[in-house]
């Protein structure tokens, strides 16, 4: 089972928890429905996509309103460390929350509870918080962008915001940066950089690399990182060990951008509606 | 010893960098408010009254999360909080700070599209038509309120577009602003 936990940009939307559908370019999760626009609903949407092309196991999105002022967050956080080791989930991504070191902390200890362990996949906010926790290393894979990777790398940082100016976030240094966030042990046990050039890393250094097709246009799109995440959770679940799914997903998510031609006024949603053709190409090329 | 107690007591300051070098300096306090949205009300309270006063990493040791404290003259403290009182703008603290506190990224990325360009801010990015000064894209950032601010953005003109730090609540909606307002800048200056 693959959990998505996250937030929805409506202060009203009340915390819901259950199995999501598409319909259209909208979400519908019970009674709610969702556009399918930049942050967790693009997460959603992208694994969503991929499951009309790949077996997955069934897929709960866990959401809330949240409009940054963390009163949302705060009750979902409190419904993960009571709920979430009730269920044997097999992969559990963390998206936009509220960065929270002490619910992040009441959280990963709730998931300890869960046997076996699930895959667990931070992005965004939780992301934020896993790292500046200290316990990075709990996570199997962080999605960042190379801004985020420049504050995993920075052991002062307790956001992207204040990441200090002699580590600038440049694509040339993502080596040197990557290299740096696992010698204070801020990275997950894989990094996938996403970027010009995608890169996938461990301790050990840089696996692999994806620069093609590149879309440049897609840097500007809100959501293109959402989507990666979205899908190496999606490939996760299907069963790949999480570093191939990890690579997977950057190599669908650029063919997806490029078949959707974008400018960088595109919207997510017209990269989602891409994603199927993207996934079974590249699935049908690498023979899986 | 309680939480308040030892921020009373003051605090060392940062790991990190000093905006104006490691010199410990006693003239300087910081004001802690509950959230982000609060922070950047009363800056905007301040700023307006002519304070110098910055917003700033808070110090280690009261680190939660998504945080920023305003960094003020010490000596000021009785005509800040009688400002401040009169715009229901009330810290939790005001406290003494002689160490280094972070400071915010300060570093602007540009990029040119041709008929787009986009402006980037710390983890943040703003997109704009150039022949329009529309807002296509707002894209980065991990807090809850990058979705909303997108939302609320994307579609209406620089000028028609409610600010970030008006309806911002987080350190990715304060970068946002940043951004803006560089945008900003660079479509009046050209």
């Amino acid at each position: 089972m693959l959990c998505i936990v996250g937030t929805v940009p409506d202060a009203g939307f009340p915390l819901v928890a259950g199995p999501v559908r598409r319909e259209n370019d909208r979400l519908a999760i019970g009674d709610r429905t969702v556009a399918i626009h930049r942050g967790t609903p693009a997460l959603v949407g992208a694994v969503l996509a991929a499951a009309t092309v790949l077996p997955l196991p069934p897929v709960e999105a866990w959401l809330v309103g949240d409009i940054g002022r963390g009163d949302g967050s705060r009750r979902l956080y409190a419904h993960l460390e009571a709920e979430l080791p009730r269920r044997p989930w097999t992969v559990v991504v963390f998206h936009y929350l509220q960065p929270d070191v002490d619910w992040h902390n009441r959280v990963l200890f709730a998931v300890e509870k869960i046997h076996p362990r699930p895959v667990l996949i931070a992005d965004a906010g939780f992301m934020y918080a896993a790292k500046m926790s200290g316990q990075a290393r709990e996570y199997d894979l962080f999605t960042p962008d190379a801004g985020e990777l420049a504050f995993l790398a920075d052991e002062d940082a307790p956001h992207p915001f204040y990441t200090r100016g002699f580590i600038l976030h440049q694509e040339e240094r993502v080596p040197e940066l990557i290299q740096r966030a696992y010698c204070h042990a801020n990275a997950a046990r894989w990094l996938l950089v996403k970027g010009q050039t995608d890169h996938l890393a461990d301790g050990g250094g840089i696996h692999e690399t994806v620069a093609a097709p590149a879309s440049p246009a897609m840097e500007a799109m809100g959501g293109t990182g959402d989507t990666l995440t979205g899908l190496a959770a999606a490939l996760a679940a299907s069963g790949m060990p999480v570093e191939r799914a990890a690579i997977t997903a950057a190599r669908v998510n650029r063919l997806a951008g490029h078949l959707a031609d974008p400018t960088p006024a595109t919207q997510i949603a017209a990269m989602v509606r891409r994603i199927p053709a993207a996934l079974k190409q590249v699935l049908d090329e690498s023979g899986a | 010893m309680g939480f308040f107690s030892f921020l009373k007591n003051g605090v060392k300051g940062g790991r990190g960098q000093a905006a104006e070098g490691a010199k410990a300096k006693a003239d300087r306090g910081i004001l802690i408010f509950e959230n982000t949205s609060e922070v950047i009300r009363a800056e905007n309270c301040l700023k307006a009254a002519g304070w110098p006063v910055r917003v700033m990493g808070p110090p280690p040791e009261i680190q939660r999360g998504c945080d920023l404290v305003i960094e003020f003259p010490l000596i000021e403290r009785l005509e800040i909080m009688r400002l401040l009182d009169e715009a229901r703008a009330v810290p939790l603290e005001m406290v003494p700070v002689t160490g280094p506190l972070l400071a915010p990224v300060d570093l602007f990325q540009t990029v040119d599209y041709g008929e787009w360009l986009m402006v980037r801010a710390a983890n943040m990015k703003i997109c704009i038509e150039k022949a329009t000064e529309t807002i296509v894209n707002i894209s980065g950032g991990g807090c809850p309120d990058v979705p909303y601010l997108a939302r609320e953005m994307v579609g209406k003109s620089l000028a028609e577009a409610p600010r970030p730090r008006e309806i911002g609540h987080t350190l990715c909606g304060y970068a946002l602003e940043l951004a803006h307002e560089e945008i900003r800048r660079q479509c009046s200056a050209s």
